[in-house]
């Protein structure tokens, strides 16, 4: 058996790659460790001082502006230094011109990366090229990659449910939207998964489902009215408008009507139903206006929760 | 040794503290032993302020060789430090580290008027500048060997000692 690349062989968290494969005490360390995190926002100095010296190198190869700047605010309230590089992704040769740039940075004396990819696998890619290059000590947090994972969502995403629901082993959670572009949604399902959820649910058309996707222990549903009934959490998906190629939809109004989160089937939902979003959102596309600024949104509250897990992550990280 | 009666140091250390009350102090305990030490001192002294928390793991010296804390709790200082008589009440006092850090974390709330150390044991081998203000106790122990106050079953504060 080969060990989890992410994991020091203490069982330290040494990159997060992926929340595939991360055994439940660790997610539950890492959101355990967010709450004081959270805390340090409440105070006069929102400082601590567990990264001062150190380099944190923001690497986003596709377009970011929310990830970004909350793992900037994370990091720089960890007192590191912060260099954020957008890096075009437009030019020939990918593969080759990624480790390149990877060597330079880690040449500048850099500590962390936090990686943003199109192509699914690329901060893998690059934990295993520092390693082979004698680099390990640099860590890396992937902020997303392809269609494969997001994990630092799907932990602040877990972070929010436990505030306002207490315990993941009684929940009833629904995805919703475009699972098949959602990196999002993966991370999600593997952390809900893990954590005991014992009814993950995802509601979305056939075309925006990769086939096989009940292997991952998940509900399908096409219908939202069904999908929606009874839960007391619901995960909206961004539509993923430029991920999208060729006739997967026939448009994005018909998509509302069929697909949309609106109040009328957020009343199928438990009373205490919460909605949650990862942004950017698209108004009347996969959510309604009412129910985005409506009592059970907590949109804006995962934002916050954001930075503290962000923050709880790369502490982790730095002391390994 | 017989280890002393961390209870009774209790007691001690509030009469020690009593006489330099003034209207704006304010205890504030070191995560865990000095939060219990610092909640028997606030009952034997009447406060009725509550009492600060700080768990200084955001702060430790050692984090580069040692990592984060596993289980990190949030500090509470549910009053205004800026201008405030603290009281830092920790178990024991050794390397002064702990202090330091402690120390450091305060600051990041307010500027206090004064802080006073307090602990019930001080075990020497201090590797900093720090000194206990209020002390009713001191003995010598090897580098080998940890003091640390648990909360026994009947909920009593006793001293315990392990190898390290």
């Amino acid at each position: 058996m080969t060990r989890n690349p992410q994991l020091t062989a203490e069982g330290e968290l040494k990159h997060l790659l992926t929340i595939e494969g991360l055994p439940c005490e660790m997610i539950l360390r890492i959101l355990d460790t967010a709450a004081p995190f959270a805390s340090v926002a409440e105070r006069e100095v929102k400082k601590v001082p567990l990264l001062r010296g150190k380099s944190v190198f923001n690497l986003f190869f596709e377009n970011s502006t929310r990830t970004r700047t909350t793992f900037e605010i994370a990091a720089k309230r960890l007192s590191a230094d912060v260099i954020n590089l957008n890096i075009n992704t437009s030019s020939a040769n990918k593969g080759e011109r990624l480790l390149d740039t990877v060597d330079n940075l880690a040449a500048m004396q850099a500590d962390m990366f936090v990686i943003r990819h199109a192509s699914s696998g690329a901060p893998h890619l690059i934990a295993q090229h520092l390693a082979a290059t004698g680099c390990d000590h640099i860590h890396v947090v992937n902020a997303g990659d392809g269609r494969h994972a997001h994990p630092t969502q799907g932990l602040l995403d877990m972070y929010t449910i436990r505030h306002y629901k207490r315990d993941f082993s009684q929940l009833t959670v629904a995805i919703v939207g475009d699972v098949l572009h959602s990196r999002v949604a993966r991370s999600q399902i593997h952390a809900l998964t893990t954590l005991g959820v014992p009814e993950v649910r995802v509601i979305a058309p056939k075309t925006l489902l990769p086939s096989g996707i009940e292997r991952l222990g998940v509900r399908v549903f096409h219908a939202i009215d069904d999908g929606l009934r009874g839960v007391d959490v619901v995960m909206t998906l961004r539509l993923q408008n430029e991920r999208m190629q060729g006739a997967l939809l026939p448009s994005t109004e018909e998509y509302f009507k069929a697909y949309g989160l609106t109040q009328e089937r957020l009343a199928l939902a438990k009373p205490d139903a919460i909605v949650m979003h990862p942004g950017p959102m698209n108004r009347g596309v996969e959510i309604d206006s009412a129910v985005a600024d409506g009592r059970q949104a907590v949109i804006l509250p995962q934002v916050t929760f954001g930075i503290a897990v962000r923050m709880a992550v790369m502490a982790m990280l730095g002391g390994t | 040794m017989p280890l002393p009666d961390a209870e009774i140091l209790c007691a001690q250390l509030a009469e020690l503290i009593r006489p330099r009350l003034a209207a704006n102090t304010v205890l504030v305990g070191i995560h865990t032993g000095g939060v219990w030490v610092a909640e028997r001192l606030r009952e034997l002294l009447g406060l009725t302020q509550p009492s600060g928390a700080l768990d200084i793991s955001f702060y430790r010296d050692d984090y580069h060789q040692r990592g984060l804390h596993a289980r990190p709790q949030a500090s509470q200082m549910p009053f205004e430090v800026e201008g405030a008589h603290i009281i830092l009440v920790d178990d024991v006092l050794y390397t002064g580290r702990t202090i330091r850090a402690a120390m450091n974390e305060i600051f990041d709330y307010g500027r206090p008027a004064r802080i006073d150390l307090a602990v019930l044991a001080d075990r020497g081998g201090r590797e900093l500048p720090i000194a206990a203000r209020f002390c009713p106790h001191s003995l010598t122990l090897p580098a080998g060997q940890m003091l640390a106050l648990e909360h026994s079953a009947a909920g009593r504060l006793v001293f315990r000692l392990t190898e390290a």
